[in-house]
């Protein structure tokens, strides 16, 4: 049996910035909360076509497991939690402006 | 130290100018990413987890004052202030963007540093005995022929695409700081019947597959040392594997063929290419040399060191851990410890690096050098000036005493920053040193080097620390497995495993079980960690890691 779709979102970096960002329903964000959740496999296939198209923008695509939650989706995984916040020894990246 | 030709100078411009169109033509979309990466890797720039990191190479550890002054101000101009020493005497700055890269090429340049092969599966920067030149107990200056290896090496035509990365070290002494026995070529200069050589070691190497280096020749002459390495990775260069990624490096073609094999093949290449090799090298390596002729070494007094060593306790601590043997009298190795309690492992600030490098300038000869251990070294300092070079130290945050004790811990970025890693490293060695700070062991404890690993690609050297710390996603939840009895030395031997791994939560106490247990296991204090570990096995720090096991078992 195939194993059932868990909700993501599409992730790269900024290719100028090198920024994690998220794709939305209209473009990208730098928070996740603000991020289009997927629940369905086949509209993720599109939207991860989508983002393949903009390699002037972006770099590393990827679809990451998320859990969604009041507040917008969270990160399942303690890598995209960094990813989202940024390093643990400084309070430098996203979290300087979060 | 090395003064560029105006052949370096202009390679140099070169490279930078076609990679400065390279990045404008993928910002303008004419090259993809799958086409530009391979090329922004030949310059040392990543793509992180948060962000860009462009690895610059110091070449064999060495710096002068003016290029340090340059990293701070790059630190300062295009990053976040600061910059991250590796394992491998490189640089790393975490927070670039694409755009500014290029300008941060030609800032290196300006200086005679650059990025070149710090990435791709290329002959890497060549790194060296961070007290090469000064060191008490050394053969020869290991530098120049680092030296000439780094130009034999850079856009070498036969080499840029090797099966996989390839990393060369060299000593000149017997007393192996450079962890040659785990790079792919380890080069140490010996001396036989009063002629100068080179042991040739090969297929050493870390990460999934540790393996310690194998002797391919016990004597090669300094003509015959070239061709001979040519000859190694030219036949690397076709009987490695390009099947499996986690196969391709040297280790595994010499593991795989045997060392005879191997040297069987290279002896045949040598013969195929020795003729090409005219002794140009040789006059060219003449004129290295002379650029790393010794400093004009001073003669002063030593009332004011004795004085400052037998009045002031803490200059006493630092002078006891922080300093080494030199060759000449009257003169001191200085380590910088980059690993105040509680801070990273390896970075300093662009404030910091200016102190040092103005330091280097009073009192050091105008050299530094960066070791795979992630401190910086003054590599020659009067006793005399040692007092005032400690206070400045001081004020500026860098006069930790921890050399070789438990605090001098290296760390990989780890998750913190490398899309590479499994878990993070920063901060379970932030930790660890910020405990035993607390407990006031750290001196009673003695030399005791531990490294931290934040994947299997081993960047932080766990298999060769006393005790190696690997971090690992366990079922998505961070988990760190402990080797101990690991040694980087001229006797390098890899860690043993101990058992299941601990939660970052239990981690740091296991380690604190690990230290006092061996309080309690040494014969007196002054049997270090790794002797202790050495006669007594395994067992009974096993037993004082996992009690819970001990008690089940009872």
């Amino acid at each position: 049996m195939p194993k059932p779709f868990t909700p993501k979102v599409v992730t790269a970096n900024a290719l100028l910035e090198g920024d994690v960002i998220y794709q939305t329903a209209t473009g990208w964000t730098r928070n996740l909360a603000e991020a289009e959740v997927l629940t369905d496999e086949a509209d993720a296939d599109l939207r991860m076509i989508d983002a393949l198209t903009q390699a002037d923008l972006v770099v590393g695509v990827y679809l990451a497991d998320v859990t969604p939650s009041e507040t917008g989706p969270r990160p399942t995984h303690f890598r995209e939690e960094f990813r989202a916040k940024g390093p643990s020894n400084y309070a430098h990246g996203k979290q300087e402006s979060l | 130290m090395y003064s560029y030709t105006e052949f370096d100078d202009q390679f140099l411009a070169e490279r930078n100018a076609q990679f400065r169109a390279q990045v404008e033509r993928r910002i303008d979309g004419s090259l993809t990413e799958d086409e530009f990466k391979p090329l922004r890797l030949m310059n040392g720039l990543y793509l992180q987890l948060h962000a860009y990191m462009l690895r610059v190479a110091i070449p064999y550890g060495t710096l002068n004052s003016a290029q340090m002054d340059q990293l701070a101000y790059i630190a300062e101009r295009w990053d976040k202030g600061y910059g991250h020493f590796t394992t491998r005497q490189n640089i790393q700055y975490n927070w670039p963007e694409l755009r500014d890269v290029p300008d941060m090429l030609d800032a290196l340049a300006e200086v005679k540093l650059h990025a070149i092969q710090t990435s791709g599966n290329t002959i890497r920067n060549v790194t060296a005995d961070h007290f090469a030149g000064a060191a008490a107990d050394e053969v020869a200056d290991p530098r120049p022929v680092a030296e000439l290896i780094r130009q034999w090496s850079t856009d070498h035509p036969e080499f840029q695409f090797l099966p996989r990365k390839f990393k060369v070290a060299v000593t000149g002494a017997e007393a192996d700081r450079a962890v040659i026995k785990s790079h792919d070529i380890g080069l140490r200069i010996v001396e036989r019947d009063g002629q100068q050589g080179f042991e040739v070691i090969v297929g050493g190497g870390l990460g999934r597959t540790p393996m310690i280096g194998k002797v391919l020749y016990d004597f090669v002459t300094a003509e015959d040392l070239l061709p001979t390495l040519e000859a190694i990775v030219s036949v690397y260069n076709v009987l490695g594997r390009r099947d499996n990624k986690y196969k391709a490096r040297l280790k595994i073609t010499v593991h795989e063929n045997g060392i005879e094999d191997i040297r069987a093949r290279v002896d045949a290449q040598y013969a195929l290419i020795r003729s090409q090799f005219s002794g140009v090298d040789q006059q060219m390596l003449a004129r290295i040399e002379a650029d790393f002729a010794a400093p004009q070494f001073k003669t002063a007094p030593l009332a004011a060191y004795e004085s400052a060593y037998t009045n002031d306790p803490v200059f006493r601590a630092w002078a006891d851990t922080n300093l080494a043997d030199h060759r000449a009298p009257g003169y001191a190795i200085v380590s910088i410890s980059l690993k105040a309690h509680g801070a990273t492992p390896g970075d300093a600030t662009a404030d910091q690096m200016r102190v040092m490098a103005d330091l280097a300038r009073r009192y050091g000869h105008d050299e530094l050098r960066i070791s795979h251990e992630q401190n910086v070294i003054l590599p020659h300092v009067h006793r005399s000036d040692l007092p005032e070079l400690h206070a400045a130290l001081k004020a500026a945050k860098l006069a930790t005493a921890n050399i070789g004790l438990i605090s001098d811990i290296i760390a990989c970025p780890g998750m913190d920053y490398c899309a590479l890693a499994t878990a993070r490293s920063i901060p379970i060695a932030q930790e660890i040193a910020t405990r035993f700070d607390e407990l006031k062991l750290e001196h009673d404890v003695g030399p005791l080097k531990i490294k931290i690993s934040g994947c299997i690609n081993a960047c932080g050297h766990h298999h060769v620390g006393h005790i190696g710390i690997l971090g690992l996603d366990r079922a998505g939840v961070e988990n760190y497995q402990i080797t101990l009895g690991g040694d980087g030395t001229e006797d390098a031997t890899l860690g043993t495993r101990t058992g299941p791994g601990f939660s970052a939560d239990a981690i740091i106490p296991a380690i604190e079980r690990l230290v006092l247990g061996y309080l309690d296991l040494r014969n007196d204090p002054t049997e270090t960690f790794l002797q202790t570990y050495r006669r007594l096995g395994l067992a009974p720090f096993k037993a004082v890691l996992y009690p819970e096991a001990q008690a089940n078992a009872a």
